[in-house]
């Protein structure tokens, strides 16, 4: 299996992705080979000045995500998910996050780029 | 005398007193610009610069060979400028503010000491003033340490002289970390506004932020002539004096444009900055002289 992490607007596999990474509402993690999300909160974003996106790529790499889809990614939040080992597929902004990981499971290999 | 020209409200015309007050006041003086974002005295004063001098901030090279990942510099570092990616420390030399505590509580001596440029800082003369400036590096996020290093370097200098020579600064605009940096220490500041709704505005924030450095601040009132008579209504209710007025005049932005001082201008001109130099260390001196009648 590999863990999915989905910036999302809320939690829901329906909801919109959010198109930020610091400082998307939350992160929804999807296991590639199962049904149903976890939710991660990304509240404490909103009160950060900066680091939201170092902070965030912590956030799903401590809840052990291989994969990242969102929007865009910051060059900082960048390297830190470089240094984490997290894949990232950026332009998923205007997707549900039931359609950003379609689209990814439908070609992983593809799709998949490191930054 | 250390003399800082600031404003609440950018673009009031700090720089245009700034020159004119420098090719006036008597001398011995050194002119330094500490608006190190967007430097622009020396366009006005000319000066014969050095080669730039790189400003350095201490920030940690990381280990990954010696670090046990026990998160102790994580743990303490407010700026998310170090990560522990499984095992593996990544600093972030960007967001580091340069503080020192992570090399301090790393036990394992995986971290030590390296450096992020700041900037430049690049001292010369305009004929017979002397002239110090600081310059951001583009992308680096904070001033206040490079605007420290050039005051560091300024009191070097002054130390020298025995307080013969004066300094006039060019602060930053604003009343955040830049400009408190730059106006700090200053014997007294000239506050640089403008007579419409903005100019007051942020005339009444700079005058709360640097009324707490305890010296004198007076109001030079720029553009006269245009907008409305609230900024004059505030500092006679405050107690704020207005030190001059520079009037409103195409023939002050032609020449500021040529790279000219206001002084050049008209004979009237010079004669409102000669009474300026004045009235400033005016404000100094009685102060200086109050407190040596309490002492």
């Amino acid at each position: 299996m590999t863990l999915i992490a989905i910036t999302a607007e809320s939690s829901s596999l329906d909801a919109p992705v959010d198109p930020r990474f610091g400082r998307a509402a939350g992160f929804a993690l999807v296991d590639s080979e199962a049904e149903g999300m976890t939710w991660l909160s990304n509240a404490a974003a909103a009160t950060m000045s900066g680091g939201a996106g170092i902070h965030a790529a912590e956030t799903i790499a401590k809840a052990g995500a291989r994969v990242l889809l969102t929007g865009r990614v910051g060059p900082k939040a960048q390297s830190a998910l470089a240094a984490a080992g997290i894949a990232v597929e950026e332009d998923c902004a205007g997707m549900t996050v039931r359609e950003a990981v379609s689209r990814y499971t439908a070609k992983p290999a593809k799709a998949e780029r490191r930054p | 005398m250390i003399v800082a020209i600031a404003s609440g409200k950018g673009g009031t015309g700090k720089t245009l007193v700034t020159a004119a007050l420098a090719e006036v006041w008597p001398r011995p003086l050194v002119a330094v610009d500490l608006d190190v974002e967007a430097p622009n005295l020396h366009l006005f004063l000319h000066p014969r610069l050095s080669p730039p001098e790189d400003a350095v901030i201490e920030v940690p090279v990381a280990d990954p060979a010696r670090c046990t990942a026990c998160g102790a510099c994580v743990a303490l570092c407010q700026y998310k400028a170090i990560a522990l990616f499984g095992d593996f420390p990544t600093v972030f030399p960007d967001m580091c503010h340069g503080c020192g505590g992570c090399l301090k509580v790393c036990p394992s001596g995986a971290l030590t000491p390296g450096s992020r440029v700041l900037g430049e800082i690049m001292d010369g003369r305009a004929g017979a003033i002397g002239f110090l400036m600081g310059r951001l590096r583009i992308g680096e996020a904070l001033s206040p340490p490079l605007i420290r290093q050039v005051k560091a370097r300024l009191a070097e200098g002054l130390a020298k002289t025995a307080g013969r020579v004066d300094a006039l600064i060019d602060s930053p605009p604003g009343t955040s970390c830049p400009a408190v940096a730059a106006v700090s220490g200053a014997d007294v500041v000239v506050l640089v506004t403008e007579p419409t709704p903005f100019g007051l505005h942020d005339l009444k924030l700079a005058r709360h932020a640097f009324a707490a450095l305890g010296v004198p601040v007076g109001v030079v009132i720029n553009r006269a002539g245009t907008g409305e008579r609230r900024v004059y209504d505030y500092c006679r209710a405050s107690g704020l004096p207005i030190l001059a007025e520079i009037p409103f005049e195409r023939a002050i932005a032609a020449a500021y444009s040529r790279g000219e001082t206001a002084i050049g201008v008209s004979p009237g001109l010079r004669d409102i900055f000669d009474v300026l130099a004045k009235t400033i260390r005016g404000l100094v001196v009685s102060v200086k002289e109050r407190t040596a009648a309490h002492a």
